[in-house]
């Protein structure tokens, strides 16, 4: 071979750095350009530049409100994810082989489903006249029916639904990783189960729950068919706002600034988050 | 009644024994080595005591009281495992002060008492690293610190030095036999390296096959295998099948067509295992040699040299001290000779 040693690392990933630059960087370089042109109802997009789109977002409040429930919403989903995606990983983790592998199914089953079948399952369980508030009323518990369709509750609870496998995932390979040993030594120098797992387990399974949780944070900050399908036009979220400029309002770089802020927004609070767990539990990582 | 004891115990998997009918007594102060090969059970009969794995039957009694109703975080035993098992979230203070604050001693004398066990295991200026940032043998202190903190009645190390490099692990050796006489404690060391087991231990006791073979001082073990399987799994030995044959007083070793004065030995007539040990057999001249033989195998080993020879009676392992003289070579002919109590008879047939 005439190619040098330098050279061949970067002939070797040719392919899938031709498939990213055409798949990913691009669309996101034209979606950045396309943020800073100007849109007039009469004119449609015109190729000028400037901050206008930018500063509309930044001064509208209702633009800081659609923000501030979007992250809300993906915050409080990543917290239930992993208060229960931790606890549900480790009692698979002690599960005899055969069981832990049927468990295991009944957990990533939901992955094999496609998100709107899924979320459209959830409508006829939360609608007013879903299946809850149809049982809830018939057994005389309620007079009116509990309103979750449509409400920011409704999209956690699907969410959670969703992305509760990553979570379970991300945490199952980080108890893998650990000595199985220091349980042992934490049972013989006079730890109980509950200390164990608080002192022990937990501080050795955080960058699972962090990596898991960077995951279902920035999926569901940016998911779009769950809120879309549950939350409908009156509960907005910055993903179907995008959709909305773009397909209903037909502002393009508007959409596209929202889109951008999303992007630059989601990629802060992860890399933030990744710091501040880094730096408590810095004996875990390597 | 001695402090630890372990009254016929047993442990099976559904069919598989694992430990069968082991009978242990050890002193207190004593240092004992649960010597095997792997799977011969010495890690199952830890386990049992330390109180992970439950005995099928059978009893553990400790300093007079029944540990068999009694979990594994109220037996109070220092443990130091294979892996170390220390605590990567936690700095070397953390770790060794973690069994006291399960104790719920105070934080000023759980303090002094951390500074102290570090002091045993000469740590006390790596106290807030943590385990990733030191190296295996460091590693190995912190946790022999840890189970010592708590004052434990009983040591168990289970294989505590096999993932040292062999140098570290001399080190160790005579580090890890200080620090146990310094802190006084009982101390059962589990092991399949037989010069571990000789070079720390009081006593050894050999399993094979869940089931206990041999207990006895590190020396009487080497130097009177019960069986062919201790001569050969402790050190190196030459196993030869004989025949013994009484004449008058007169004892004599068949082998092939060579008669060999033997040892005084209660065994019966008929045939038996011949044990002899490589650094018994001397090298000679000519005349006084017991049997004469062509060197096929040589390697040298620094303090020693390890030789094949080919002799009448088979090939045998000679060992010879590194005398500053250059040995004969591959092909050159070497004349042996050993005394005849150098020669261990065991009875033939036994399972190896």
């Amino acid at each position: 071979m005439t190619v040098s040693g330098k050279a061949t690392p970067w002939f070797l990933s040719a392919p899938a750095l031709t498939l990213f630059a055409a798949l990913l960087v691009t669309p996101l370089a034209m979606t950045f350009l396309l943020s800073f042109n100007s849109f007039s109802f009469y004119g449609g997009i015109e190729n000028t530049f400037g901050l206008e789109n930018y500063a509309e977002v930044l001064s509208d409040t209702y633009f800081y409100e659609i923000f501030g429930r979007t992250f809300l919403i993906a915050f409080i989903t990543t917290a239930i994810c992993a208060v229960l995606g931790l606890p549900e990983a480790y009692i698979l983790f002690r599960m005899k082989p055969a069981w832990r592998s049927f468990m295991l199914l009944i957990v990533l089953g939901p992955l094999l489903i496609s998100v709107v079948v899924r979320t459209l399952g959830w409508a006829i369980l939360l609608g007013n006249k879903g299946v809850i508030n149809e049982f809830l009323r018939d057994i005389g518990l309620i007079t009116s029916p509990i309103r979750m369709m449509y409400t920011s509750t409704g999209i956690v609870v699907a969410l959670v639904h969703v992305m509760i496998p990553f979570m379970i995932l991300a945490v199952w390979a980080a108890l893998q990783r650990q000595d199985p040993a220091t349980e042992r030594a934490a049972e013989s120098l006079g730890a109980g189960p509950f200390t164990i797992f608080m002192r022990i387990v937990l501080p050795q399974a955080m960058p699972g729950v962090l990596s898991g949780s960077l995951i279902v944070f920035s999926l569901s900050a940016s998911a779009f068919a769950t809120p879309a399908v549950l939350g409908g036009r009156r509960v907005k979220v910055v993903s179907t706002t995008v959709y909305d400029e773009f397909l209903n309002t037909l502002n393009w770089p508007l959409g596209a600034a929202i889109a951008i802020l999303l992007l630059v927004s989601v990629l802060t609070i992860m890399i933030a988050w990744n710091k501040l767990v880094e730096r408590r539990y810095s004996g875990v990582f390597e | 009644m001695a402090f630890l004891e372990l009254q016929a115990l047993n442990k099976r998997y559904n069919a598989v024994v694992a430990v069968e009918d082991f009978n242990l007594s050890i002193e207190r102060g004593e240092f004992v080595s649960l010597l095997g090969p792997s799977g011969c059970g010495k890690t199952t009969t830890l386990q049992m005591i330390a109180g992970f794995t439950q005995p099928t039957s059978g009893k553990i009694m400790l300093n007079g009281r029944d540990l068999g109703a009694v979990p594994a975080r109220k037996r109070g035993l220092g443990i130091v495992f294979q892996t170390y098992a220390l605590f990567p979230h936690m700095t070397v203070e953390q770790n060794v002060g973690f069994g006291l604050e399960m104790r719920n001693v105070p934080a000023d004398e759980r303090r002094r008492r951390v500074s102290d066990a570090l002091d045993l295991v000469h740590l006390s200026h790596l106290g807030d690293r943590f385990p990733r940032n030191m190296s295996g043998g460091q590693r190995q202190r912190v946790a022999l610190a840890r189970a010592l903190v708590i004052e434990p009645e009983l040591l168990l190390l289970d294989e505590p030095l096999s993932n040292l490099d062999a140098k570290l692990r001399e080190e160790m050796q005579l580090e890890l036999r200080r620090i146990q006489q310094e802190a006084g404690v009982t101390t059962l060391l589990v092991t399949h390296d037989q010069s571990e087991a000789m070079a720390l231990s009081d006593r050894v006791a050999v399993m094979q096959s869940g089931r206990l073979i041999q207990e006895d001082s590190p020396f009487d073990v080497y130097e009177k295998p019960a069986t062919s399987f201790i001569s050969t799994f402790l050190g190196k030995t030459n196993s030869l099948p004989a025949v013994l044959r009484r004449k008058g007083k007169k004892i004599d070793i068949i082998i092939d067509d060579v008669r060999l004065p033997g040892p005084d030995t209660d065994l019966p007539d008929g045939p038996v295992e011949l044990s002899l040990r490589p650094e018994r057999i001397e090298l000679t001249d000519e005349v006084q040699a017991t049997l004469s033989g062509d060197v096929v195998e040589r390697v040298f080993l620094g303090d020693h040299w390890l030789f094949r020879v080919d002799t009448p009676i088979g090939k045998l392992l000679v060992m010879q001290r590194n005398l500053g003289r250059r040995e004969a070579g591959i092909g050159e002919r070497l004349h042996l000779s050993w005394k005849p109590e150098a020669m261990r008879l065991l009875p033939r047939g036994e399972a190896s």
